[in-house]
């Protein structure tokens, strides 16, 4: 780890300023993906901008039919709130699966989302269920905010502030862990928000993406059957050495098959 | 006064002494110690795989904060290279191939890894910080990942001394007799195989600690090893050129070795180099990148076999090729795995009556291959296992009935194998029939049928395994290159009051030897567990000894022990005849009660060590004082333990990834101490064995570059990976050591790898599968249900 100046603001102002002011400085939230980067020596930060102060971040709430979930909020806290267990089960689920213990307790949704690691869980969920990321700036449609490998729509010294869900009628999660990391090899998010239909898939790909001939098939038929014969073409797909792009690709199938019986 | 122990002798499960200190934080571990003054070391490792060094820069790293020194393999002038301690010969009768295995390296890396410079400094991130200035001009160098590539004609060479990249080309085996079996053969079954590589990867990584006293010429190495002796020997001795009195190793509290720290380390010689040199403690921990890429790898093997049978299946002959992988450099035990330990172990629980393999042992550009967990004869195991069951197949016959055919019997004990070794106890249709009970062999296809109903693919598969452990006899070895002696040391000292230490050469690394060894003292001796202290781990303490691999602590350190406890009551009896007035002959002993035979007059081990120290009423003419007696036991052979290890397992055909349902495991390691603790080595024994045969893989790309050298790319097993253990034993007592026991350490790594594939291939027989590579992972299997069209689909 080199040396780095530490702040700990208490205001999303007082962060943004911070951050705003020195191009090198970087948020850190629940430091489960940031720090092993630190000490591996692979970020060179010149401060780290600590966002565990900022009250406003953190919280669960409803208002009408929609959640509002504060970028602070903890993997456990997504996991056991009774909001987002009753309104979005398979996103309750899927927090409940990240990791263990400890990177539940630490790590955030706001730094999963706002870090896009095409290994992630949350990102298939917040893209399924065409989630707005709320910034100290904007508001971003999920469709516009995951770009890429590590690449989201967040300009430089931007905070992603929340992330609000339109409450779903159903949803569902099935993931094939890499059987080294245990994040995402494959997984498939499937929702259906006012009767409308989307499948995200993450770990396959360089980045998120919706499956959108599986969301046509659903929209049509919401069964396990409607999508057990759609193929996933394993082009750009990724491959490494715990399995090829077809092997991706053919369980972004058996995936989708899962998520829409785990939604039931 | 009667000390009776009934609960902590021979055969009970007590708990174990030591995880009072482990469970509390309270170990002391190589990292935790902290010398006055201590400097830190951060190593430089090679980027890439074979380079040529043209020059090092370090003028603007010296010049940074913090740092104390820099020192390269330019440097280390007079430092001698690491040791091998073992010399296998060729078929022609020429040494192998032993190329120098620089402490640093000097014109040449030739893994990544391999160390470049170390930097000495205030603190480790100051050591890093200064390392990351160095400039090394590298001319890098194509490189050989393969053993495959390594013997290609004009492939690069690794070593001048090692011509083709070849380190030995070895046989065992009269080759005549073993074509002649071949000639006359109803079936031969060939089978082709890869032992896949495996990085040992202890909870605690690697750690040295160098310390010199300026005062005294004294050296202290403090380091993660399970041989304190032999680091002293081999550093001392050929490395760093220090009388042994002058330098003294200390092997802490060490969490899990695994084989992985037998061997004498570059880092070790580094730190106390340069605790000489700069007159500072100087530690080094390593980091677990570090551990994947300068630890010694185990396994690596690629094997051609080819079993003679006769048309009733009985095996008429076994004919082997292969290829071991050595890494860059020979590390320590290195040459003697692919070799005594492997092709020695061919003939398993069969009697084939010739066997002739060939080992060719390979130079890369790899981190060092070395024992790890079984060495050699989990390689011989799985091979044997998986071909036994092919040859079932091609036969046409049952997976059992092969086995039970072939089978050592009973009687037939002592057994002399065709490879060198002589069996000296086993019933292996015991341990089958035995296993097959516990796991319901029989009802096994019910549970395929069941299974199949929820969409499963479900397979049972065997494994009926033999080992040598107890390493080992020192002129057997000695005669087959083995560099140094292989008995244990142990020393019991009876303190005044009646409270024992033990001193022994073996070492404890989570093997439970605190209690064992305690338990051997209360069974004999009548100590209470409590009162019984074992030491270990410090040249300074305890005598000369060989230290712990090869399941050998118990069989011939135990048996020490023993010996050593032998003495000990004979002289009690001395002083109880002497105090009790009565002659010696008619004095019998007891649990800690020395009687005088057919009276009540006794005298306790407490009485007797307290006359002994305080010999006021004493044969001091005849008789020392005190009560304290040494022993060195060298065994007369190995020991053998065998078994049958059953897997099942369910695939899920759509992911191909596959769930351990069920294990059991039947060993016979002999008379047991312990059965917790044996428990306990079966079950740590059986995860490695099943990450061997399920989940690990050491991954190097063309270029040298190790892809798995992270837990995010390594998979190590997790507690949701492995089923629950069922583990029973059944003994039958090894007949040349006075306790009767063989060892436990490693039969679960051992026996339970072919167990775990047989039963995968049984779960995919309908794909027409023949044989699947370790590590069975979801994306292999998935690509043969792929390309299979299941045969049961017309069912
Ligand atoms: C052992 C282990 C296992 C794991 N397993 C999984 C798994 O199975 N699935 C999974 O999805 N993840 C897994 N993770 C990752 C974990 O979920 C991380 O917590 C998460 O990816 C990052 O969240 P964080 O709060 O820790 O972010 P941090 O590490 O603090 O930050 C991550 C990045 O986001 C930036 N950032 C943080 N907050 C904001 C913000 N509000 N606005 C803008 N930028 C921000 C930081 O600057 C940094 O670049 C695992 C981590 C570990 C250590």
């Amino acid at each position: 780890m080199y040396d780095f100046a530490y702040h700990k603001p208490t205001s999303i102002a007082d962060a943004v300023k911070i951050l705003s002011a020195d191009p090198d400085a970087r948020p850190i939230s629940g430091g489960q993906t940031l720090l092993p980067a630190l000490k591996h020596r692979l970020n060179k930060p010149s401060a780290l901008v600590d966002l565990s102060a900022i009250a406003e971040l953190r919280g669960i709430k409803r208002d009408g039919n929609k959640i509002t979930i504060g970028a602070m909020t903890r993997h456990a806290d997504v996991a056991s709130n009774p909001e987002v267990k009753a309104a979005i089960p398979a996103l309750a689920r899927m927090a409940e699966s990240i990791g263990d213990p400890q990177v539940r307790n630490r790590g955030t949704m706001g730094g999963s989302v706002s870090n896009n690691d095409p290994a992630a869980d949350y990102p298939a969920a917040v893209l399924a269920l065409n989630a707005t990321l709320v910034t100290d700036k904007r508001r971003i449609a999920a469709d516009d905010f995951f770009q890429g490998m590590f690449t989201t729509a967040l300009e430089p010294g931007e905070l992603l502030v929340a992330i609000e869900i339109p409450v779903p009628e159903k949803t569902g999660y099935a993931k094939m862990r890499n059987p080294a990391s245990r994040y995402v090899m494959t997984g498939v998010f499937v929702a259906r928000t006012g009767g409308n239909v989307r499948v995200a898939v993450n770990g396959a790909g360089p980045c998120v993406f919706r499956q959108t001939e599986m969301e046509k098939a659903l929209t049509a038929n919401w069964s396990p059957d409607a999508v057990a014969n759609i193929k996933q073409s394993p082009e750009g797909l990724n491959g490494d050495i715990h399995g090829s792009a077809e092997y991706r690709a053919h369980l972004v199938t058996v995936m989708a098959k899962r998520a829409v019986a785990d939604a039931g | 006064m009667n000390v009776v122990t009934p609960f902590e002798g021979i055969g009970a499960s007590v708990k174990r002494k030591e995880d009072l200190r482990f469970l509390s934080g309270r170990g002391q571990y190589t990292d935790d110690i902290a010398r006055p003054g201590q400097a830190y070391a951060y190593i430089l490792r090679s980027p890439h795989a074979h380079a040529r060094i043209r020059g090092i820069d370090a003028a603007a790293a010296k010049a940074m904060p913090g740092v104390v020194a820099i020192f390269t393999g330019a440097d280390m002038t007079g430092v001698g290279s690491l040791p091998c301690g073992w010399q296998i010969h060729n078929k022609d009768g020429s040494p192998m191939a032993e190329p120098p295995h620089p402490v640093i390296a000097v014109d040449k890396v030739r893994h990544v890894g391999d160390p470049v410079a170390v930097v000495v400094a205030e603190s480790k991130a100051q050591a890093k910080d200064a390392a990351e200035a160095i400039n090394v001009d590298y001319e890098v160098l194509p490189a050989v990942a393969t053993m495959e590539a390594a013997l290609a004609p004009g492939a690069p060479q690794i070593h001048e001394g090692a011509p083709g990249n070849l380190c030995y080309d070895w046989h065992i085996g009269d080759k005549a007799v073993n074509d002649a079996a071949f000639a006359n053969a109803y079936k031969v079954v060939k089978f082709e195989t890869t032992n896949n590589r495996l990085v040992p990867n202890a909870m605690e990584p690697r750690a040295a600690i160098g310390d010199f006293d300026p005062a005294t010429g004294e050296y202290t190495l403090y380091t993660t090893s399970q041989n304190p002796h032999v680091i002293r020997l081999l550093m001392g001795a050929f490395v760093l050129q220090i009388p042994e009195a002058k330098l003294r190793v200390v092997a802490p509290d060490v969490g899990g070795g695994f084989g992985s720290k037998i061997f004498h380390y570059a880092e070790e010689a580094i730190v106390t180099w340069a605790a000489g040199k700069l007159h500072r403690p100087v530690k080094w921990t390593a980091e677990r990148t570090e551990s994947f890429m300068s630890d010694a790898h185990g396994r690596d093997h690629v094997t051609t076999a080819e079993l003679a049978l006769d048309k009733d299946g009985k095996f008429l002959g076994l004919r082997v090729h292969t290829l071991a992988n050595m890494g860059a450099y020979l590390s320590t035990f290195a040459p003697s795995v692919p070799t005594y330990l492997y092709a020695t172990l061919l003939a398993g629980v069969y009697t084939t009556p010739t066997i002739y393999a060939e080992v060719k042992a390979v130079f890369t550009n790899t981190v060092p291959v070395d024992a790890y967990r079984g060495a050699g004869r989990p390689e011989a195991t799985y091979l044997l296992e998986r071909l036994v069951d092919v040859a079932a197949a091609e036969m046409g016959m049952d997976r059992v009935e092969i086995r039970r055919r072939n089978f050592i019997p009973a009687d037939a004990f002592p057994y002399q194998t065709p490879v060198a070794l002589q069996y000296d106890s086993g019933n292996y249709h015991a341990t089958l029939d035995q296993a097959l009970e516990v796991a319901d062999w029989k009802g096994f296809e019910a549970r395929r049928a069941e299974a199949r109903a929820r969409g499963k693919l479900r397979g049972i598969g065997i494994s009926t395994y033999l080992e040598a452990c107890g390493i080992a006899p020192s002129a057997v070895v000695g005669s087959l290159g083995a560099r140094a002696g292989l008995y244990e040391v142990g020393t019991i000292r009876v303190h005044p009051t009646g409270s024992v230490t033990v001193l022994t050469g073996a070492h404890s690394h989570g093997q439970g030897h605190e209690t064992t060894f305690a338990q051997l003292v209360a069974d004999r001796l009548g100590v209470p567990v409590a009162q019984v202290d074992v030491v270990h781990g410090d040249t300074a303490k305890v005598p000369f000894g060989m230290g712990t691999y090869g399941s050998r602590s118990l069989a011939v350190g135990g048996s020490a022990m023993f010996k050593a406890m032998d003495k000990i009551i004979a002289k009690g009896k001395k002083i109880a005849a002497h105090l009790m007035e009565a002659s010696v002959e008619d004095i019998e002993f007891d649990r800690g009660n020395f009687r005088v035979a057919g009276t009540d007059r006794s005298k306790s081990l407490a009485e007797i060590a307290l006359a002994a120290y305080v010999p006021h009423n004493y044969p001091i003419e005849e008789l020392e004082p005190g009560l304290e007696e040494t022993a060195f036991y060298d065994p007369k052979n190995f020991t053998y333990p065998g078994g049958c290890h059953i897997a099942e397992v369910e695939i899920d055909p759509e992911t191909g990834k596959v769930e351990m349902v069920n294990f059991t495991a039947v060993d016979d390691v002999g008379r047991v101490i312990n059965p917790m603790i044996v428990e306990g080595q079966v079950h740590g024994g059986i995860a490695q064995g099943i990450g061997q045969a399920l989940l690990e893989q050491a991954v190097y790309d063309e270029n040298g570059q190790l892809l798995s050298a992270s837990m995010m790319d390594y998979t190590m097993p997790r507690a949701d990976d492995l089923p629950s253990v069922g583990v029973a034993t059944h003994a039958t007592l090894c007949t040349h050591n006075p306790l009767g026991v063989k060892g436990c350490g490693e039969v679960g790594a051992i026996g339970s790898p072919p167990a775990v594939i047989n039963a995968v291939v049984d779960a995919l027989r309908d794909y027409g599968v023949r044989h699947i590579e370790m590590p069975a992972t979801p994306a292999k299997i998935w690509s043969i249900i792929n390309a299979g069209r299941p045969k049961m689909a017309a069912e």
